[in-house]
């Protein structure tokens, strides 16, 4: 089948590779028939991500069509029309029964290797490197999906693939930063990064109950399409100092909840960048953190900050003297997207919540890599490339 | 510029094989450096309870065939089992450096019989990875990364 594969830094192609197949009795087999590009891929692009293959298989957000199941799969079967949560859960261990997916303990077949980052093992992801499981990625003509009865949620009649598409991953990630930020009616929220991820965060706020919004990025067309379709108040951060413009809307206390949807490539204006490209460029530190110290400046005392962009090591001038004196609550996940898609798809067949708009470019796999390049370079305007295998 | 962040990229893969194959000294020491180490148990919670973990006192396959020493415990706050297990020999020296490169290190045995038991009491299987059907080609780096990556199926905090 065809493909799209890693072959190196900055280096994609399309290739022939061998079909996936069932290998555990509660597999299935999915036929692809969308994926799109994430920001998270980036990371593995710039070599940023450890533990990637040349010929490796990318992509994990995405839809199909089941065409083959294992003889232990009970709620699914061949014609199902389903999205697949990004990332991997059994549905039966201690945290996947407490909807903490992300950190599923059965999922990840390579366990030593987010042992020795992070001190403890988390789940499999689909083509997010072998230290997440050596799991295909979405962007190919097929995917095998473990656990398929509790990974992959059937689409409503009425709801479109594309709209589909987004609670794979992007909708889901972003309810969680606000659901597990804390919002609650009445707040003040600001989202860093107006990529796919921030706007569902900054949607997902609003639909929280959240009075005031205000996304922020420096890309005018992403600022525009976020006031358009999230309806929220957004900051351009190469024209204003951010804190203070945040202390000037929010009557000098700094945001209740504050939603860092940037990650680990971070950009900012002035010295700041410089200093943690030249550290990142050298593996003094492994990301860079820009965003994350602003939001942790920003927020109010007492207030609470959640990392959704994708970090993987060690960061460096971490502010833990204003997290720790100004009283903020700090926390990160990967998406527990399980916890979140069948709602999320209730609501996008409702209308509630919008997702098609993000996919600004749609085109064949055999354009993947033209469409990695829009979407890393945000050319015309490229906020998501959505591969149809199939077209 | 890109073989620079490549020749980081390789240094980078280097490093962490080094680390693991640090890492996996630090956990697995020769008992005569620590003989505490070398005794510990290696333990999982299961999300089960006692009687489905071990019925009428028969342990899970993949810990039966293991020679061990087992005990367990219901965990506090609802989580199920806590299930122990210890190797009941050791290897030392250079035998043991041997052993850990084979997979057949003791401790490393028996931390993969305890992630199977767990994985197949909780799901019925033991996940595999899509690498059995592979779609990579033959790099240095790559290379480089297979020495870390042949481990880490084994590894994880037990």
């Amino acid at each position: 089948m065809k493909a799209l594969c890693w072959q190196g830094v900055n280096e994609l192609s399309v290739e022939q590779v061998p079909d996936p197949a069932i290998l555990n009795a509660q597999d299935a087999i999915v036929k692809v028939t969308a994926s799109t590009t994430c920001g998270s891929d980036l990371h593995l692009l710039g070599g940023y991500i450890p533990a990637m293959r040349a010929g490796d298989v990318i992509g994990h957000e995405f839809i199909g069509e089941i065409v083959e199941v294992g003889p232990e799969v009970n709620r699914h079967r061949a014609g199902d029309r389903v999205v697949v949560c990004s990332i991997i859960g059994c549905g039966r261990c201690w945290a996947c029964r407490h909807d903490e997916w992300s950190l599923c303990e059965n999922s990840n077949p390579k366990p030593g290797i987010t042992d020795l980052m992070w001190g403890g093992t988390t789940a499999g992801i689909f083509g997010y490197s072998h230290a997440m499981g050596g799991f295909r990625g979405s962007h190919a003509e097929y995917i095998r999906v473990p656990f398929v009865d509790y990974n992959a949620f059937t689409v409503p009649e009425g709801v479109s693939d594309i709209d589909a598409l987004f609670a794979s991953d992007a909708a889901p990630t972003g309810w969680m930063g606000a659901e597990l930020g804390g919002v609650k009616p009445g707040d003040v929220v600001a989202v860093w990064g107006c990529g796919a991820v921030g706007q569902m965060a900054a949607r997902a706020a609003m639909l929280l109950g959240a009075e005031r919004v205000i996304a922020i990025d420096r890309y005018p067309e992403r600022l525009a399409m976020t006031a358009r379709h999230v309806g929220c108040e957004v900051i351009d951060y190469t024209s204003t100092d951010v804190t203070a413009e945040l202390r000037e809307r929010t009557g000098g206390r700094g945001p209740d909840v504050c939603v860092e949807a940037v990650g680990m490539e971070a950009d900012s204006t002035g010295m700041q960048r410089v200093y943690d490209g030249v550290k990142q460029q050298l593996r003094l530190e492994q990301d860079r953190p820009i965003a994350v110290r602003e939001a942790i400046h920003a927020c109010r005392k007492g207030g609470s900050v959640f990392v959704l962009g994708v970090f993987a090591g060690f960061v460096d001038k971490f502010p833990l003297g204003a997290l720790m004196n100004k009283g903020l609550t700090l926390r990160g996940a990967q998406q527990h997207g399980q916890r979140y898609i069948p709602k999320l798809l209730d609501r996008i067949g409702k209308g509630d919540l919008k997702t098609s708009y993000l996919a600004t470019h749609t085109m064949s796999l055999d354009e993947g890599p033209k469409g990695y390049d829009m979407f890393k370079h945000k050319k015309d305007g490229c906020v998501r490339a959505v591969f149809r295998p199939w077209a | 510029m890109k073989r620079l962040v490549a020749g980081a990229a390789v240094l980078a893969a280097a490093g962490l094989g080094m680390a693991r194959w640090a890492a996996s000294r630090g956990r697995v020491p020769s008992p005569a450096k620590d003989p505490l180490e070398a005794g510990r148990w290696l333990g999982v919670t299961i999300n089960r309870p006692p009687d489905e973990v071990a019925p009428s006192g028969h342990l899970p396959e993949p810990l039966a065939r293991v020679d061990a020493e087992v005990r367990m415990n219901k965990a506090p706050g609802d989580r199920g089992t806590e299930l122990y297990a210890r190797p009941r020999q050791h290897r030392a020296g250079a035998d043991g450096v041997f052993a850990r490169l084979r997979g057949e290190d003791p401790r490393t045995v028996v931390r993969t019989a305890l992630r199977e038991t767990k994985s197949l009491l909780e799901t019925g299987d033991v996940l595999r990875s899509d690498e059995e059907i592979g779609t990579t080609r033959p790099t240095v780096p790559g290379k480089v990364l297979d020495m870390a990556l042949g481990r880490a199926s084994e590894g994880g905090r037990l």
